[in-house]
């Protein structure tokens, strides 16, 4: 992504581009193609998020309201590995207990509105930040801890919390878990219920990704790179491992706690069972098969962990969980950069033929 | 690049804006296939049925934890295929039904429901497994005016709740359940000290809550409770809390591999030897036949289906039925497993809650399930039947006592109906 047009990042670009390239181009069909190309390989990144936007801001119009609800839980899940990219992808650490902080802010949105009434948008940012919290406490161990020690400290978050939310019943609803009211559209909007909640869960993805965006282009950024890149020349450069290490985890744990949150909008229900440890490794699998370290990993992940499963029931009733297994294994044998890395691959070889041709 | 990020939060701004100006969807309610009858039943939602197919969708945990609930399926779709091939359906209606997975997990039910009524176009939720999938999806039955249908649940809140029409379970509520064996206490032993092991979710909950309500005001005690997660390896350590607890009752409020735990502990230590009743969901053979039939002779339970495995029912007509039926329509399935003659059992309630509609429709199937009396399902015990009413939303409330003898559970006692017994059961 480095766009070297510091000016306008708008879908305006490439039409201006082309107008300019018009005059320039002295010979016929080729030249102004030539114009055209480059334009758009100059700016491809935004044009693909402009477009990408604007058929997303399109779609809930054309879809029926199930397939709407699939795209909301995309972005959700979208959202959350989003935050665990962050970690795994650009930090280096592992982690097998992301779910559990997807559940704190699932369950802390879900309590605020069971026993105080608090308005749903309300929720979103007191969620996000006990779920930062937690995360900050919880990389406490990720300072000293590396590799397989760190997964398993990770892994037993998600593991204690199941009974932990089924102890502490008058709170959490104990295993029956809460049921709970979903945001109703306001009336000046419009929109059904599924299309504002597809928008609410958008909008909360766009300004996640623009904030994981800035995080990642700046200091911070460049230090969990070193970090992950190599850890004792990264500290003679003067980066503080502790602190960006236990950093990483808390901003991981602000997006899935986030995501978490809007989960409980979407859903209107919450119960341990939907936190299992499952939820965890399908996430670190979601975030794998995506694409570490890119920032459209996140979302061919939220596609993946929604559809995959279903997809898997088509292909045979009987046993979904093995042709998932195997989707994973193809995927992995296929791209092994992930489904970003395949992609950017086939974007490539693209636009070498648009050249060549 | 600050500016960049701004603007194209703008431009999406103004994209949502522009599209919300446009208007929503037109009819956001029905989906593109929603129908409505005319004649007598005028108005009332056809959708999935014609005159000649109705067409089901269940969701159940066919992968995951809660898997081996994936036979029940299986016995249904046994069920529709005979009835389809030969009893030419449900009042000339071929059955379709469309089994989808939900892992046990409800945020894929909600989704797997979702799929189903709005892009299968069922006529029904015929059955949602478990407790939390059901809660998850029973809001939006209702929103979208679909019944679902005997729900494969037993917590009491299916039958309770007056805000949810269009949901109604089947099998007996763990109320009921719990009704049942204080009813045997106060008649056997009407000073009876009670040590409870219990399953530490609604389920194990909702019965000993039940268990609790019952017994008051008789001379019965419960004097130790432990609990046990579904995710403990075993419950050992439980049973010898309990057996410091002195007392004489023990009940066994437990699934499958926990029951066959607890009823080994309890052989093993010769010292403590109370009364065991174990509940219906761990009462299956299959259970008691790793423990050893010597070391579980004398121990209680109840039950309200024929149980595949019980040689009581050799020649029972219904089972002949059955055997023969599953072997024709699903070879690969086993007709001893319970499950699928519970899947069958509950298929064959449908079918008579079907026939009996006014209307063929979603609000004619709707009130045809709230208004049965005494239907008898001929895999139910001789004496159960199914009845629902205007403040009755249970359908099996009767179960029988049985005790174990020799290689199989022998029926005693009458069956007891806990509705007359106890009176209806209600929210809290």
């Amino acid at each position: 992504m480095s766009g070297p047009a510091e000016t306008a990042g708008e879908p305006m670009t490439a039409e201006k581009s082309e107008t300019v390239g018009k005059p320039v181009a002295a010979g016929p069909a080729a030249g102004r193609r030539g114009a055209l190309v480059r334009a758009v390989t100059a700016h491809r990144g935004r044009l693909a998020v402009a477009a990408l936007l604007a058929v997303a801001c399109y779609l809930p119009f054309q879809l029926v309201p199930f397939h709407v609800f699939q795209l909301t839980m995309v972005l959700v899940y979208a959202v959350a590995l989003l935050g665990l990219n962050l970690l795994v992808g650009h930090a280096g650490q592992i982690s097998l207990g992301h779910g559990a902080f997807f559940a704190v802010g699932a369950y802390g949105t879900a309590i605020m509105i069971d026993r105080w009434d608090a308005p749903h948008l309300a929720t979103l940012p007191v969620a996000a930040a006990a779920a930062f919290a937690l995360g900050l406490a919880f990389g406490l161990p990720a300072v000293r801890l590396h590799g397989l020690y760190l997964a398993l400290v990770t892994l037993a978050i998600a593991v204690f919390l199941v009974p932990l939310l089924k102890r502490f019943e008058s709170v959490t609803g104990g295993s029956m878990g809460l049921t709970l009211g979903k945001p109703a559209p306001p009336a000046w909007t419009g929109l059904a219920e599924d299309q504002w909640l597809y928008f609410l869960a958008l909008a909360v993805a766009v300004v996640t990704f623009l904030l994981a965006r800035g995080l990642l282009r700046s200091r911070v950024g460049r230090a969990l790179h070193a970090v992950r890149d190599d850890e004792a020349a990264a500290e003679v450069m003067g980066v503080r491992l502790s602190f960006h290490k236990t950093l990483a985890f808390a901003w991981s744990a602000m997006f899935a706690g986030a995501a978490g949150s809007v989960y409980t909008w979407v859903i209107g229900f919450v119960s341990p069972d939907s936190f299992s440890v499952t939820l965890s490794i399908t996430l670190l699998a979601g975030i794998v098969v995506g694409g570490l370290g890119s920032l459209a990993g996140p979302l061919l992940g939220g596609l993946f962990v929604m559809f995959v499963p279903s997809i898997s029931q088509d292909v045979n009733e009987a046993a979904p969980g093995v042709v998932f297994g195997l989707l994973i294994i193809a995927v992995m044998y296929v791209a092994p950069a992930g489904l970003a890395g395949l992609a950017a691959r086939l974007a490539r070889s693209t636009m070498r033929i648009l050249r060549k041709g | 690049m600050r500016l960049s990020a701004i603007g194209r939060t703008a431009v999406t701004a103004g994209l949502l804006l522009a599209a919300a100006a446009c208007g929503g969807r037109e009819d956001p309610g029905a989906g593109a296939g929603a129908t409505t009858a005319a004649g007598g039943c005028q108005g009332q939602q056809t959708t999935g049925i014609t005159d000649t197919g109705i067409k089901l969708g269940g969701i159940y945990p066919l992968s995951g934890p809660a898997s081996a609930y994936g036979a029940i399926p299986k016995g249904i779709k046994a069920y529709f295929d005979y009835v389809n091939a030969e009893q030419n359906g449900i009042g000339g209606r071929k059955v379709e039904f469309v089994v989808r997975d939900d892992g046990y997990q409800p945020p894929k039910a909600v989704e797997e429901a979702r799929r189903l009524v709005e892009q299968e176009q069922v006529f029904a939720l015929f059955q949602t497994l478990g407790t939390p999938s059901t809660t998850a999806t029973w809001d939006y039955a209702g929103q979208r005016k679909v019944p679902q249908v005997f729900v494969a649940t037993g917590a009491s809140k299916w039958g309770t709740d007056t805000r949810h029409p269009w949901t109604i379970g089947w099998q007996p509520n763990y109320v009921s359940e719990a009704r049942v064996y204080a009813q045997y206490l106060k008649q056997e032993r009407p000073d009876a000290k009670v040590a409870v092991l219990y399953q530490n979710d609604d389920f194990g909950k909702d019965l000993l809550g039940g268990f609790r309500k019952a017994i008051e005001g008789s001379g019965i005690t419960v004097v130790a409770e432990q609990s046990y997660e579904v995710s403990d390896p075993s419950v050992d350590p439980q049973m010898r809390n309990l057996a410091q607890s002195g007392a004489d009752v023990l009940l066994n409020v437990t699934t499958p591999r926990f029951g066959s735990q607890a009823l080994a502990a309890d052989a093993r230590n010769t010292k403590w030897n109370p009364l065991h009743i174990v509940n219906n969901v761990a009462a299956s053979i299959t259970v008691l036949r790793p423990v050893g039939f010597e070391n579980v002779q004398g121990v209680v339970s109840a039950t309200y289906y024929k149980d595949p495995v019980d040689p009581q029912w050799e020649n029972d007509p219904e089972m002949t039925l059955y055997r023969a039926k599953l072997k024709q329509y699903a070879p690969d399935a086993d007709p001893s497993v319970p499950y699928h003659a519970f899947g069958w059992a509950v298929a064959s309630s449908f079918h008579k809650t079907m026939e009996a509609a006014k209307c063929p429709t979603r609000e004619g199937l709707r009130d045809s399930m709230r208004n049965l009396s005494g239907v008898e399902v001929g895999m139910l015990l001789p004496g159960v039947t199914m009845s629902t009413g205007p403040d009755d939303g249970f359908p099996i409330e009767s179960m029988r006592l049985m005790r174990f003898k020799g290689e199989r559970w022998e029926l005693f006692g009458e069956v007891i109906d806990t509705r007359r017994e106890f009176g209806p059961l209600t929210a809290d």
